[in-house]
């Protein structure tokens, strides 16, 4: 598939965003439930809040350069029921709306405690934030079922992939969370260190995972079943248009091969390798600068592991196209 | 239910694009078409919007090769995957005659029905930027301003062999059903269950076996004159019995 990069940066910043949400929310239910023993600044909920929502905000807006009349962008909630693009458009704001009202409570201390037990107080922002929380988890879903919901793109056609959305947003914006904590002096950094990392090793071997898989997928289109000729070699001389068409532009990367081994040993490298060692030095030496750099690295990182993961499509309709 | 469709016979195609340039014409110039816009059609590289494409494929290997004309258009599915996915519903598959449609109105140009089409069939219209696709000339086959036998989807008038006919596949009287059954209509890509309503008829070599014996034949009557008895000097002859 050609990496459109609307698409790459849509799903890399909104995963970024819903995990940084889930970062701040965890936050709070270890404060609630005496996990981390002092309190965390509200400062940093409310700071966190604001880039979350930049993240979605920005998310979305690059999510309209896809579109080719972005003014009717308001019709494509209307088929969720069976497209989870739609489900995607409906729960995205959704989320970012429950986030912000999170952090709105916050902000202007309009936190009721709902319930009090002997040491528990249950606040109206905590129910909210769970809500939020799921509507996260429910973001990560959708955005991964869009791709692994057509079976005939064998690459992206498999739990993994969906598996894959939610454990590098979550490591993206636990990173993320890592460097924020630091910057307000707070003790949940130990929590958000910790996290950051184990997503980031689990993340690193599902898509090793996933590209073992990849590498090792049985076609089940061939040119024979496309044209329905028994022959095992087909050649095709004329793809019906010299010029190239809609299907030599959307479905191929027109890079080499050897471009795209590069780019996936640098984001192996980028996402996963440099932002675990940065992560860990910065973190032992309480140095600010190196979480900042190891939530950047995993960023650009992810750029590159999401070109790649378009551009290894290989769509069936290529076979009638072969001479691109 | 009806569910009209297109079968096209790999076997008399010869890829002169005929289809190609009269669904252009009419799709571009009628009134329902709206246009297929051409991008740069006489600079260096010309592109542009089509709902029919020929393409030609070498089977084979010299001296054992033969070439395949084969036209692909929409193959409006029976159970076309690329409805479901559409997040507007500008795509939909018509209950009363099975063609798969876009609302042109409702599609915002996601492109996400064109990654679910196993085909390819679907294009970006760069001009307007929505989807378009083989309409199977909607817009005709109902008018009733014209002839009835002119009432055909403008490929299937225009190829020059025959190679397109048009109807009803689920009627098993009809034409197409008809050349289906006899002929070994097959779909494409068959293994993705989306039970493509367009057929395709499989090319079919005519040969014909020639024995000596059917070429020289031991009981040729025309050679009966050849197989005379021997002739002898001594025995009268014919002549001795006149004159």
């Amino acid at each position: 598939m050609h990496p459109a990069f609307s698409v790459i940066f849509l799903t890399t910043l909104i995963g970024a965003g819903q995990g940084l949400f889930l970062a701040l929310y965890t936050g709070q239910v270890y404060n609630t439930f005496g996990v981390v023993g002092e309190p965390v600044p509200v400062d940093m909920y409310i700071t966190g809040t604001v880039i979350v929502t930049l993240l979605m905000g920005l998310g979305l807006f690059a999510s309209f350069f896809h579109l080719g009349r972005p003014e009717r962008a308001w019709r494509s909630a209307t088929k969720w029921r069976t497209s989870w693009l739609a489900r995607e458009v409906i729960v995205l704001p959704a989320f970012a709306g429950a986030a912000v009202i999170w952090g709105a409570l916050q902000y202007f201390g309009l936190d009721p405690v709902l319930v009090t037990t002997d040491a528990l107080q249950i606040k109206l922002s905590l129910v909210i934030g769970f809500g939020a929380g799921v509507l996260a988890l429910l973001l990560y879903i959708c955005t991964g079922m869009i791709y692994a919901a057509i079976k005939f793109i064998q690459e992206w056609a498999s739990p993994l992939t969906i598996i894959n959305y939610i454990l590098l947003g979550l490591a993206s914006g636990f990173s993320l969370a890592v460097a924020l904590a630091a910057y307000y002096g707070s003790p949940l950094v130990d929590a958000y260190a910790l996290w950051a990392l184990v997503f980031t090793l689990i993340g690193f071997l599902t898509r090793m995972l996933a590209l073992r898989r990849n590498g090792r997928i049985k076609r089940k289109s061939t040119a024979c079943t496309a044209i329905g000729v028994r022959h095992p070699k087909i050649t095709q001389i004329s793809q019906g248009a010299m010029g190239g068409s809609f299907n030599t532009r959307e479905f191929f990367h027109h890079k080499t091969p050897q471009f795209l081994h590069t780019i996936k040993v640098f984001f192996l490298i980028m996402a996963f390798v440099v932002p675990f060692t940065l992560l860990v030095i910065g973190w032992s030496n309480h140095l600010f600068v190196l979480l900042v750099a190891a939530a950047l690295v995993q960023y650009v990182g992810l750029l590159a592991e999401r070109w790649f993961f378009f551009a290894q499509a290989n769509h069936p309709q290529n076979l009638y196209y072969q001479a691109t | 239910m009806t569910q009209l469709a297109l079968v096209i016979d790999l076997n008399v195609c010869v890829g002169c694009s005929a289809c190609v340039t009269s669904c252009k014409e009419w799709n571009t110039s009628s009134e329902g078409g709206k246009g297929m816009v051409d991008k740069n059609p006489y600079g260096k590289d010309p592109t542009g919007t089509f709902f029919n494409r020929v393409q030609t494929f070498e089977v084979g290997e010299y001296p054992n090769v033969e070439t395949v004309h084969f036209p692909k258009s929409c193959l409006h599915c029976e159970d076309p995957p690329c409805v479901p996915v559409c997040p507007t519903g500008a795509s939909y598959k018509r209950k009363e005659d099975g063609i798969v449609l876009v609302d042109y109105d409702k599609c915002i140009g996601c492109k996400y029905c064109s990654w679910a089409c196993p085909y390819g069939a679907r294009e970006i219209d760069e001009q307007q930027k929505v989807m378009k696709k083989c309409t199977l000339c909607v817009d005709r086959i109902y008018d009733t301003t014209l002839r009835e036998d002119r009432r055909k989807p403008a490929c299937v008038l225009a190829c020059p062999t025959s190679a397109r006919l048009f109807g009803d596949v689920h009627d098993p009287a009809s034409e197409v059903s008809i050349a289906i059954n006899e002929r070994g209509g097959y779909q494409l890509m068959p293994e993705w269950g989306t039970r493509p309503a367009n057929h395709y008829l499989p090319r079919h070599k005519v040969k014909s076996q020639v024995t000596e014996e059917s070429l020289n034949r031991i009981d040729n009557p025309l050679k009966k004159e050849e197989q005379r008895a021997p002739a002898s000097n001594d025995l009268p002859s014919l002549d001795d019995f006149l004159f």
